[in-house]
């Protein structure tokens, strides 16, 4: 056709707000997954006490930590993904990565904790 | 020997993880899409770790006719199986950061085989245990 112009010959390409290839929003939903997996572990484990016929104050108190931990996982990732919202996102950070997994150790520590119980 | 240089190399690899400062300092910062991908790849090995630790919450959970010896020992397998995942995750999120800092190759691990592998006899074992009907 001969109206038609040469595909590379648009006008000069802004600096992007975004990237083209949609990576940090790949990342940001790597984030949602996982924040809902968390969210999973946490409800079983939570379901791991409600399960002993009379929960005792350790097992309210283990609950009461799994709900924190909870909630200090996702806090964390929701920060990460607002990070996500710029065009060039800066790195992780090495502390936010070391929290996530120690939030997560912490939880299979507490459903072992309950799990070991005597009595359970 | 060969024992003592893998604890020296572990040792090496957990002083990486608290000293952050240095990784940034060596070389120079990857292309942000590198970056990101290896975000990714960190986030999908938490994943395996949380769905790892979920299955052991499941067994404990959801086979009560289990003999209890063998729910316990299946539980606590996959819970720790759940933290070596994290753990891993955080530790090649780091040395694949420092590789492309410095522009080496990615680090190769055999962790990979190793969990598929012991993913799969734990749950032919299940299988077999659950097919057993191996009851209180």
């Amino acid at each position: 056709m001969a109206g038609q112009a040469p595909p590379d010959a648009g006008p000069p390409r802004p600096a992007p707000d975004r990237d083209p290839g949609l990576q940090p929003e790949r990342t940001r939903l790597a984030w949602r997954r996982t924040t809902l997996s968390a969210t999973a572990v946490a409800v079983l484990a939570a379901r791991q006490l409600l399960r002993s016929a009379a929960p005792g104050p350790v097992e309210v108190a283990l609950t009461v930590l799994t709900g924190l931990l909870w909630i200090a996982f996702v806090a964390l990732a929701h920060r990460r993904m607002q990070a996500m919202a710029t065009g060039r996102p800066p790195g992780l950070s090495p502390r936010a990565a070391l929290l996530l997994v120690g939030c997560t150790l912490a939880l299979a520590l507490c459903g072992a904790v309950i799990l070991v119980r005597p009595g359970h | 020997m060969i024992l003592t240089e893998g604890l020296r190399s572990a040792g090496a690899a957990v002083r990486l993880w608290f000293s952050p400062a240095r990784v940034r300092a060596e070389g120079t910062t990857p292309d942000y899409r590198f970056s990101l991908a290896n975000e990714r790849t960190f986030l999908a090995w938490l994943r395996t770790g949380l769905a790892l630790i979920g299955g052991g919450f499941a067994v404990d959970q959801f086979l009560p006719r289990l003999h209890q010896g063998l729910r316990v020992t299946c539980t606590v397998v996959l819970l720790v199986g759940g933290a070596l995942c994290a753990l891993r995750a955080v530790n090649h999120w780091v040395r694949c950061e420092r590789a492309m800092r410095r522009g080496e190759d990615l680090p190769v691990t055999r962790f990979p085989t190793a969990l598929a592998l012991g993913v799969g006899v734990l749950a032919v074992a299940v299988v077999v245990l659950v097919l057993l009907g191996r009851t209180t």
